[in-house]
């Protein structure tokens, strides 16, 4: 186990810079670059002051010494400087984390933890009218885009009804501390939370569902029934968990998403999580902060295609590692 | 020279049916700062979003009312000799840094020649024709010009020629001199807080030197990146005041038809924003001057004002903004007419090519003019290919000339020497700038005009050459001009004094108090 995932790690380490290159040369092959652009959002420049900027940058050394750079800076985890906010890029995604985190663990959670529990109802109801409300209402947030469930959300809950706060983390000023305060970005979390986990929540349950109605067939569930158990304990303990795997599989895609994933809901209600960073990134062309993103996000997902490899094990003890 | 501001005051306050209520202090002002700003010491950063914010924070030694006449600020009083050479300002004593340090004439002289002179290509453009910066005294700065500069007087402006303190920047690199994240300026609101992707957060500057202002206590700067979540922000409380800019038009109806609900177009005179469309004069079919003419008249633009700019704003008759000194009122028609332009099409060398229009990549609403624009164009006989674009994208294809129309927007600055000028002269075509002569226009007659436009200290001068300008470039027309777009801002009725000079936001929240 132990050599397995040393061999994995080491595998990773070498994906991980191969995907630094490839980014650092698809960024910089985009038109435009950071100086340019802010020159551009001052409405006025001159030849000087651009040469300035790409100075400040590092923009004017030529391509392989700039990538050379950034490599040798990132494989000792120093990520860059990003001038566009005068700040170190690691500060800034470290900075950035702990809301992306709240708000992309909450949706993962949301979505596994509903969409389990309802296509195991669906399954068990397969046919009925209960299934179809959930089959339907799965079908429909899998399809409509997540922009404008947020938008709508919104309106919705924020604007006509004013239940709960349309953006933001917390509230602006009002200076809460301790339980208020988390009462009061619980009550911010709502919305986006929902929003991003919906979309989820659908694929667990079509996945469930399915995989549940496929496992129920099989002759090792006739025997259980066979043998007199309850139809609770033969859904639980031998459906199920045979049925989990895809599930898993699922589940650990969208873990890898956990830092990166959220840009459009981020940017919709003003969360101001790592997306929204990465988002700005792109239209400023804020080369190392876009590349400190991805560096991180594709560690992470990395990570959890390990650690799902690793629950596969756990989940079904058919499957075993191989050297 | 001050002596005309109090009935000027009154002449406004009467225009603009104020009614006489007792000012308030107190309360918190909520705005939309859009997008974040990259930094707030405005003159090291130029941002349009720097200056919004940095206008509480920084000041200058003049303002600007919104006939673009000067009123006080760090400077209480000022003069200009007769040979147009020398201008004095008289300093306000006993102003003080936000860190408590004196403010003195050292500082003024600090920040334009040293530290502006350095960072801020537009200023360094005007300075050209400045030959000393002095300061005899404490509350004493003297400019010498080495030749008179018409519009000289204009570009005292806080986005223009912010002071900074010398004692904080002196010997340092600015650009990344550590204090930049904690800016001090001598205005009326100091920096507390920026919690970076939620929000900027002033306080009130208990120090300022006039007394009783400023008259709210604190200022939040929200940053809220998608349009639509802005529009939200202000239909629940949230923010009181939406900038120019923050709400796509299309939204401006539903969020009028709430209570309490105010707009005002007022606050960009100097800015005076026109739009156009560049036309590549350097090579392909809009270097022929009846093409360019064709593509003049076939743009419906009171249709594009009315259904994509929600009615604001005014077409564009010219190539000045009629807020621009030395507007020219009584041009020869630029107006749609899709016969004319079929004739003029015609009459030119255009035979059916393609040709590549690009949006201005600043959200939804530019999307939509241009589509607009394509149509009006396909209409006449051209053939449109939109490029879909971003921001830095944009900036690589105008730097370039890669385009053959191109939508943008510039500020003019109040004068045309200093911001429409540029957009003309041949001195001023070069690649690597979206900002300069792009289309690449070319006509040393209207060169030498321009120039002596400029040094003239003759209004009456000034407005011959400029009038005689305007007519010119009409018949050239080397750019189509769009709109004098307008950039409403939207506010709570209840928040009083918000916008009150030729930059309105952009000088900050000084004189700002809110009805409670």
């Amino acid at each position: 186990m132990v050599r397995f995932i040393l061999a994995r790690l080491v595998k990773a380490a070498f994906i991980l810079l191969a995907i630094l290159v490839l980014n650092f040369s698809l960024i910089h092959a985009a038109p435009g670059d950071p100086a340019a652009v802010m020159a551009g959002e001052a409405g006025a420049t001159d030849e000087q002051f651009l040469e300035d900027l790409r100075r400040r940058f590092g923009l004017d050394q030529p391509f392989h010494v700039q990538l050379w750079i950034y490599i040798k800076g990132a494989v000792q985890l120093d990520l860059g400087y990003s001038y566009r906010r005068g700040m170190p890029v690691a500060e800034l995604i470290w900075d950035r984390l702990p809301a992306t985190l709240l708000l992309t663990a909450t949706a993962f959670f949301i979505s596994i933890i509903f969409g389990v529990i309802a296509g195991v109802a669906a399954a068990a109801r397969q046919g009925r009218w209960s299934d179809s409300i959930i089959s339907t209402l799965a079908l429909l947030f899998y399809a409509t885009p997540l922009f404008w469930v947020a938008l709508m959300a919104a309106l919705l809950f924020s604007v006509t009804l004013g239940w709960l706060p349309g953006f933001g983390y917390e509230t602006v000023g009002a200076n809460h501390t301790g339980f208020a305060r988390a009462l009061d970005i619980g009550r911010h979390l709502v919305l986006p939370a929902t929003t991003l986990g919906l979309f989820f929540t659908a694929i667990y349950v079509r996945m469930t569902r399915a995989s549940m109605l496929e496992v129920s067939r099989l002759d090792f569930v006739k025997t259980a029934r066979a043998k007199g158990l309850s139809p609770g304990v033969i859904q639980r303990r031998h459906v199920l968990r045979n049925a989990l795997l895809p599930v898993i599989t699922l589940a650990g895609l969208q873990a890898g998403q956990i830092v990166g994933g959220a840009v459009l809901t981020e940017t919709v209600f003003a969360w101001p999580g790592i997306g929204r960073l990465m988002f700005e990134a792109i239209s400023q062309r804020d080369y190392n902060v876009l590349l400190g993103v991805f560096f991180v996000s594709a560690a992470m997902v990395l990570l959890f295609n390990l650690i799902t490899d690793i629950v596969y094990v756990i989940v079904d003890p058919r499957i075993r590692i191989t050297q | 020279m001050k002596s005309f501001l109090p009935s000027l005051t009154v002449a406004v306050a009467m225009a603009l049916g104020t009614p006489a209520l007792a000012q308030q202090s107190g309360g918190t002002l909520n705005m939309i700062v859009q997008p974040e700003p990259p930094g707030l010491v405005v003159g090291i950063w130029q941002n349009a979003p720097t200056q919004l914010v940095a206008g509480d924070i920084y000041e200058s030694l003049l303002r600007y009312d919104t006939d673009l006449q000067p009123m006080p600020s760090l400077a209480h009083d000022w003069s200009i000799s007769d040979d147009g050479l020398t201008y004095t300002f008289h300093l306000h004593e006993g102003v003080l840094w936000h860190d408590g340090e004196p403010f003195s004439a050292d500082d003024v002289v600090f920040s334009v020649d040293v530290l502006l002179r350095e960072t801020h290509p537009r200023l360094r453009a005007s300075l050209v024709h400045v030959d000393t910066i002095e300061a005899p005294d404490d509350n004493t700065v003297v400019f010498t010009l080495s030749e008179p500069f018409g519009p000289f007087i204009g570009i005292f402006e806080v986005g223009t020629m912010p002071i900074l303190p010398r004692h904080i920047y002196e010997g340092t690199d600015f650009a990344n001199n550590p204090m930049n994240a904690t800016p001090i300026g001598t205005g009326p609101f100091r920096f507390n807080e920026w919690r970076q992707g939620s929000y900027i957060h002033l306080v009130r500057n208990e120090d300022y030197y006039l007394d009783g202002r400023p008259h709210v206590d604190e200022v939040y700067y929200h940053v809220i990146p998608d349009g639509a979540s802005r529009a939200v922000a202000f239909e629940t409380g949230v923010v009181d005041v939406l900038p120019g800019g923050s709400v796509e038009y299309f939204d401006i109806e539903r969020i009028m038809a709430l209570p309490n609900t105010c707009i005002t177009d007022s606050g960009w005179e100097y800015f005076g924003p026109l739009s156009w469309l560049w036309l590549n004069n350097h090579e392909g079919p809009m270097a022929d001057v009846n093409a360019r003419r064709a593509v003049m008249h076939a743009l419906d633009r009171e249709f594009m004002r009315d259904a994509i700019w929600a009615g604001r704003g005014e077409l564009a008759t010219g190539p000045l903004s009629s807020s621009t000194r030395f507007f020219d009122e009584d041009l020869p028609s630029i107006g749609y007419d899709p016969d004319l332009a079929r004739e003029f099409l015609a009459a030119s060398d255009y035979d059916g090519q393609t040709l590549n229009l690009l949006p201005l990549p600043y959200g939804e609403t530019w999307q939509r003019a241009a589509e607009v624009a394509r149509q009006n164009l396909i209409d006449v006989g051209f053939n449109v290919n939109l490029v879909a674009t971003d921001v830095a994208g944009w900036n690589q294809r105008t730097s370039d000339w890669d385009f053959d129309l191109a939508f943008t927007f510039l500020y003019q600055y109040g004068d045309p020497a200093l911001g429409v000028a540029r957009t003309y002269v041949e001195s001023n075509i070069e690649r690597g700038s979206p900002w300069n002569n792009v289309s690449g226009y070319r006509n040393p007659e209207l060169d030498a005009l321009w120039d002596a436009a400029a040094v003239s200290t003759s209004e009456e001068e000034r407005q011959e050459i400029y009038s005689e300008i305007q007519r010119r470039l009409i018949e050239d027309v080397p750019n189509a001009w769009l709109h004098e777009l307008g950039f409403p801002t939207i506010y709570r009725c209840n928040i009083h004094d918000l916008v009150t000079t030729a930059i309105g936001l952009n000088d900050g929240t000084r004189d700002v108090w809110i009805e409670q």
